[in-house]
């Protein structure tokens, strides 16, 4: 069963990929990158359980961390940016 | 009494992957950036909620569990965080967008 789910999850990841390269926003990739991360936690902790290895669960804890800053951080980033073509903009 | 354990995992765990799936498949079909969040905001929440319970129902009781408990914790309070700032700035960008038509139409 673990295996299946394994399975699923890596298609699922290859789908988030997809809509990354094919996504026509920055904000499309942003998705892509979160549901990617959140994908690769589910599946540390499915193959921690797979391997018999308990460990594998803390990884997936500071996965998910760091999926969470990334996240926020690519968005903080591209609103500076805005910032700075507004006012180049507006001094047209 | 164990096996029972591992059939009911073994559903939540099913489920939980064949939601996954078709919740991405709605990330890859819809139109347009909100309709996608929502798609992957039910794979995010839903889902994982899914398929940890069926790793919990695999793990009983140990400090595993207890792992497993804070991971999806974590997951539930971060993933709808993250889609709203995601949101929001999508938002803000096509403000920008028309105001910056706008401006240039005037």
């Amino acid at each position: 069963m673990l295996a299946v789910t394994t399975f699923a999850l890596l298609v699922v990841m290859a789908m988030a990929m997809v809509r990354g390269f094919a996504g026509p926003t920055i904000f499309d990739r942003v998705l892509a990158a979160n549901l990617f991360g959140t994908k690769t936690v589910l599946l540390i902790a499915v193959l921690g359980f797979l391997f018999g290895r308990p460990e594998f669960l803390d990884i997936a804890l500071i996965y998910a961390l760091m999926n969470f800053i990334s996240v926020i951080a690519l968005l903080r980033y591209f609103e500076h940016t805005q910032k700075a073509e507004k006012g180049s903009s507006t001094h047209e | 009494m164990s096996n029972l354990l591992e059939v009911l995992s073994g559903i939540l765990l099913l489920t939980g992957s064949g939601l996954i799936f078709t919740g991405t498949l709605g990330v890859l079909r819809f139109p347009d950036i909100y309709s996608r969040m929502h798609a992957a905001g039910v794979t995010e929440t839903l889902a994982t909620t899914l398929l940890l319970s069926g790793l919990m129902l695999l793990a009983g009781w140990s400090l595993v569990l207890l792992k497993l408990i804070m991971i999806l914790l974590f997951i539930l309070f971060t993933s709808p965080t993250a889609s709203h700032a995601l949101a929001k700035a999508v938002w803000r960008h096509q403000q920008h967008e028309t105001l910056r038509e706008e401006s240039h139409d005037a």
